[in-house]
């Protein structure tokens, strides 16, 4: 993947290396310095904040913000190592990403048949645009002590609220997609005789496909923070659990190590939808083949 | 070319349209009564907006008959029960589909079975020029390739009536040329009926058997001029060619009308 930085010079020639280090070096060597600098550009602040970090941690700076418990850099990588070789955290990883996982594909599920109902039939419409109108507003964090009383194990407690929040933006996505599509294709379809099911698996549904898409990297992002946030209430297991424990344990390093954990879990599962995106729907204009 | 896709059933079928009326909500877009020979080739023309898409949608099935009929080879059918297949003017092929799929799904509605597909796809890929081009995208079409394309997804429902609502509008001169040569060709193979909606006097003479000129909305038929030499190569340099354009330039409002013989029939 190129980062955003990295499109953004290619697209400005020139804007590379600054005006006076082109004028002294020759053309060659100056255009691999300035590719040299430009690959390296997104780098320099991130090793400036872990730099900073680890100032402010060794120094036990006081000022205003206190920097005095939060564990350094290589605290906090010493811990994630330790903890990547016991089996104990790798099952809590693990248990996180399967609730994500049944939470995420139960809502794609359910969001894309709603939205294809809701967008292609009135009288679907009217039964759950009201319904959904209604519930979607309601955080689905504040579900917790809701699902703690409904349902037998809290597993099944957080796979609901993981759904829950994942839900409402892929059927959104997909009952606005069915608005758009262009009629010109259900024309084509239905006058070589489709039928209305053929036109819903061979028209609307490739055809809304960015747009579900888009929907499902946003569920993607929110089922992330309903999951960690809703282990660290109620849950026995799972990385958010973990962080939570580690907190209460006095263990900064580990409550770190378990942000990190989880920020590369949502980092990867979102590339991975992205990149499941951009080859069902590689047909789009702007998408390279 | 081949043999094999050339419709077994027999070509051409021949449309009636009744008083046919057909309405939008806010009042009537067409109201004619025309009668289309087995294989002729029709050309409508008529100033914008006046309503020769409506018609040619009502005839495939996509709009409501307010009031008349419209019959194809006798039976009020319309659309692709009566083998009555559209080309469109917008690009109207699944973008995520490459040409043969977008062929082969045309194939796939009519019932094909998988294993004889592709041998099909391939006649008609072949037909409109695309072989080399098979498994590109829509958009690493061009648009004179994107509608031959069109051409033979059409092609593949083995229509008896052909409908063609301005589909070279987009494309310059030569390629236009190009794919009147082109639909030419393919009639002479089929003896499709083809209704075909242009903007363009002078492919309506190089094509049609008959021009039909329209009102502006509701379409009414202003005349119907039936071509001297139809589809004959030499015909722009004859002046009957000339004469002709005349005419219906003048029944859209461009110029005088010449005084020729009514040829309304
Ligand atoms: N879905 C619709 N609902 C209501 N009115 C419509 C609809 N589609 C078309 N019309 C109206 O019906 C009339 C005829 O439209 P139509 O598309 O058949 O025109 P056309 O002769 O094909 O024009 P053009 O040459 O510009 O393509 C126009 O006045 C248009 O505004
Ligand atoms: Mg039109």
């Amino acid at each position: 993947m190129t980062t955003t930085e990295e499109r953004v010079l290619q697209a400005v020639p020139g804007a590379e290396a600054p005006p006076v280090e082109r004028a002294l070096s020759s053309p060659g060597r100056g255009g691999r310095l300035a590719a040299a600098a430009a690959r390296s550009l997104p780098i320099v602040p991130i090793v400036g904040a872990v730099l900073a970090w680890h100032l402010l941690t060794t120094y036990d700076v006081i000022a205003w913000l206190r920097f005095d418990k939060v564990p350094g850099p290589l605290d906090v990588f010493h811990s994630l190592r330790v903890q990547f070789e016991t089996a104990e955290f790798r099952q809590h990883v693990v248990s996180s990403l399967g609730r994500i996982l049944s939470g995420f594909a139960l809502a794609s599920l359910v969001g894309v048949v709603v939205g294809i109902g809701i967008g292609r039939s009135k009288v679907v419409a009217a039964l759950l645009r009201p319904l959904i109108e209604i519930a979607r507003p309601i955080p689905a964090i504040a579900l917790v002590p809701l699902a703690i009383l409904l349902f037998p194990t809290s597993e099944q407690g957080i796979i609901f609220i993981t759904f829950f929040a994942a839900v409402f933006p892929v059927t959104v996505a997909t009952m606005h997609a069915m608005k758009t599509l262009p009629l010109v294709w259900m024309d084509a379809a239905s006058t070589l005789g489709a039928n209305r099911r053929q036109v819903l698996f061979h028209i609307v549904l490739p055809g809304a496909m960015p747009a579900i898409f888009s929907g499902l990297s946003v569920s993607m992002g929110v089922a992330w923070i309903c999951v960690v946030s809703a282990e660290m209430i109620s849950g026995q297991f799972g990385v958010g659990y973990w962080t939570w424990m580690s907190y209460s344990l006095l263990d900064y390093a580990g409550v770190v190590a378990g942000m990190l954990t989880i920020g590369a879990l949502g980092f990867t599962t979102s590339w991975l939808i992205e990149r499941l995106g951009r080859r069902v729907n590689r047909w789009l204009p702007g998408e390279a083949r | 070319m081949s043999s094999a896709v050339v419709a077994s059933t027999d070509a051409g079928a021949p449309v009636e349209l009744d008083k046919m009326r057909i309405d939008y909500a806010d009042g009537p877009a067409a109201h004619l009564d025309l009668k289309v020979s087995p294989g002729e080739i029709v050309m409508l023309l008529g100033p914008s907006g006046c309503g020769k898409s409506t018609i040619l949608r009502a005839l495939a099935g996509l709009q409501p008959i307010a009031a008349g009929a419209a019959r194809i080879d006798g039976l009020v059918r319309l659309g692709p029960e009566a083998h009555c297949a559209m080309v469109f003017q917008e690009d109207a092929l699944l973008p995520w589909r490459t040409a043969r799929r977008n062929v082969e799904f045309a194939l796939a509605l009519r019932g094909v079975p998988r294993r004889e597909r592709k041998q099909l796809v391939l006649e008609l890929l072949d037909q409109v020029g695309l072989t080399p081009f098979a498994d590109h995208l829509p958009k690493q079409l061009s648009g004179g390739m994107r509608q031959r394309v069109q051409l033979a997804r059409t092609l593949a429902a083995e229509p008896r009536v052909l409908l063609m609502d301005e589909p070279f509008g987009a494309l310059d001169a030569q390629t236009r040329l190009d794919m009147q040569e082109l639909l030419i060709s393919v009639w002479r193979q089929r003896r499709t009926t083809i209704l075909f909606v242009t903007h363009d006097v002078d492919e309506a003479l190089l094509l049609a058997d008959r021009v039909v000129v329209l009102t502006p909305r509701p379409a009414r038929i202003a005349r119907i001029v039936a071509v001297a030499h139809p589809r004959d190569p030499d015909a722009q340099l004859q002046p009957e060619f000339g004469l002709q354009g005349k005419e219906i330039l003048a029944l859209l409002g461009h110029g005088q009308l010449p005084p020729t013989e009514d040829r309304k029939d």
